[in-house]
């Protein structure tokens, strides 16, 4: 072993070769996995797409770096789905660019917020969570029921998402700015193309409890409220699996 | 390449090379980092195969021990529904009144019940369900859509003004805003409830065209007595207990602006056990089990 070493220690060559091999043998550990992703990603018939204010909602999720102290995955393990609810699936997060799973827990998971507490209880606990919770160390995000939300680009976000293989149509891009209007204004016109876009599921609702303007804060609660209910294979999953 | 020569003074084998007179000891490495990398490597290769590993052609290969995640914690989880199973599967189906009377229910109900209510109900009622603005008092104030046991089981199943198809409708009405009631009326109104609480003196005539007002407007869905009624969910006016708070201000602007709060629905997240552990640790929290 030793005089193998000594020979290619002499040919300059050989030995670079040698190097390359050795170190892409790490690359190679880390890429590998990736050549069998279409059997790891699950099938989800029923996936939604994130509407333009989810998408908006969830970039202020990451401006403000929500993701620094919440996670969005529950694990296999059985005190986070006694906790949670049904461990998540790959497919949940296909249309999330860039994924958000996090590792570093400072406050609750949030994979299976949506539907948990109502809009007003997020307005309120973001506006200052101390108002709800008296003994919690969220930061208070006063600006977000105070900015006005920007819309003007969002056909840009969801031209951008396809390109990276989310499956936005021509008419959801040409129509995000007035979509995301409208499905925090279920009174205005522009209400009705959302659910004929994104499907009924979808949550037209004033989020912040105003209707008069949109704001950071009904993008944000939007993005909150859709969490884990995008698709419903990770509770069939388990119930198929319990059976 | 000259002949090796050893070194005198370590007994070590030099390179062999001379560099203006200064020669290098060619010392091994020690046996035992040798033996520590050649067993990490072999139980490496070991581990592959054992696990989940190798992509293929058709697929990654699925290891020798067939471990599966999704597998493992049903397995656990099965495991801890059997351990709950002596309490659970009682609540589940039994009588809540026979259950609230049995000790080792309630044992059950005391020592699970925090964790369920912390995680789930505190965020808007409080740790001690003492309720917070907007969101009621559960501990202490009447249940406004009724507080026995079967009946709060039902309310945290299906919520109020929730997106489920059988919740509970409650709306309190913007009688200022729709143009119901003028200004003047709802500062009427306004003082007559404060007066209730005493905390302000009307004069007869005051009072009267007041109480006229509220048989008119408020009477349908809080009752004539202003007690509320657990059909509609309308909170008793007569008490020290307030939603969203007691002052004037905030009573005129429920009046003026209305008001519909959300209680999500459960079904689905809780289990039907779970429903009904809470209800029955909410009656504890009243003081309504002995």
């Amino acid at each position: 072993m030793f005089k193998f070493h000594y020979r290619l220690e002499r040919s300059a060559l050989g030995l670079v070769g040698f190097i390359i091999l050795v170190a892409s043998i790490g690359g190679f550990i880390e890429i590998a996995p990736l050549f069998t992703i279409d059997e790891t990603v699950e099938e989800a018939q029923d996936m939604r797409v994130y509407t333009p204010l989810e998408v908006a909602g969830r970039n202020i999720f990451i401006r403000e770096g929500c993701y620094a102290c919440h996670s969005q995955m529950i694990r296999t393990l059985r005190d986070e789905v006694d906790r949670y609810g049904p461990y998540s699936l790959a497919v949940e997060s296909q249309y999330d660019h860039p994924q958000l799973w996090g590792s570093k827990r400072t406050g609750p998971d949030l994979a299976r917020l949506g539907n948990k507490y109502s809009d007003a209880w997020h307005t309120t606990h973001l506006n200052n969570p101390r108002d709800l919770v008296p003994q919690s160390k969220m930061p208070a995000y006063r600006w977000l029921l105070r900015d006005q939300l920007r819309t003007d680009d969002l056909g840009q976000h969801l031209a951008t998402l396809r390109t990276v293989g989310v499956p936005y149509t021509d008419d959801q891009i040409a129509n995000a700015t007035q979509d995301a209007y409208g499905q925090a204004n279920p009174d205005s016109p522009e209400a009705g193309g959302v659910a004929e876009r994104y499907g009924d599921a979808t949550n037209i609702r004033p989020f912040d409890g105003q209707t008069d303007k949109l704001t950071d804060m009904d993008a944000l609660v939007a993005y909150l409220q859709v969490l884990g209910n995008l698709t419903n294979a990770a509770h069939e999953t388990q119930t198929a699996e319990v059976e | 390449m000259a002949l090796k020569e050893r070194d005198e003074f370590s007994g070590q084998v030099t390179t062999g090379h001379e560099w203006n007179g200064i020669k290098e000891l060619n010392t091994p490495v020690p046996r035992l980092l040798w033996v520590f990398l050649s067993t990490m490597g072999l139980f490496a290769i070991g581990w592959t195969i054992m696990m989940p590993s190798w992509p293929g052609v058709s697929g990654y290969f699925r290891g020798l021990l067939g471990a599966d995640q999704h597998e493992a914690v049903q397995q656990s989880l099965v495991e801890a529904e059997a351990e709950r199973s002596i309490w659970s599967e009682r609540l589940a189906s039994e009588d809540l009144a026979t259950l609230a009377a049995d000790q080792s229910i309630m044992t059950a109900v005391r020592q699970t019940g925090p964790a369920l209510f912390g995680d789930n109900c505190a965020g808007c009622h409080g740790y001690s369900a003492t309720g917070n603005a907007g969101y009621p008092n559960i501990a202490e104030a009447p249940m406004m859509w009724g507080g026995d046991a079967d009946t709060i089981a039902e309310t945290i199943r299906i919520g109020i003004n929730a997106n489920h198809p059988e919740t509970r409708y409650g709306q309190m009405l913007a009688f200022g805003r729709d143009q119901m009631l003028g200004s003047a009326e709802i500062s009427a109104l306004a003082d007559y409830l404060v007066s209730m609480q005493g905390e302000k003196f009307l004069t007869p005539e005051e009072n009267a065209a007041a109480q006229t007002l509220f048989a008119d407007n408020c009477a349908g869905c809080h009752g004539e007595d202003a007690r509320g009624m657990v059909e509609t969910g309308a909170p008793n006016l007569t008490d020290a207990h307030w939603t969203y708070g007691d002052d004037r201000a905030t009573i005129r602007q429920s009046i003026y602006n209305g008001r519909q709060g959300t209680m999500p629905a459960w079904e689905g997240r809780l289990s039907t056990a779970q429903i009904r552990l809470l209800a029955l640790y909410v009656m504890d929290l009243r003081g309504d089990i002995p």
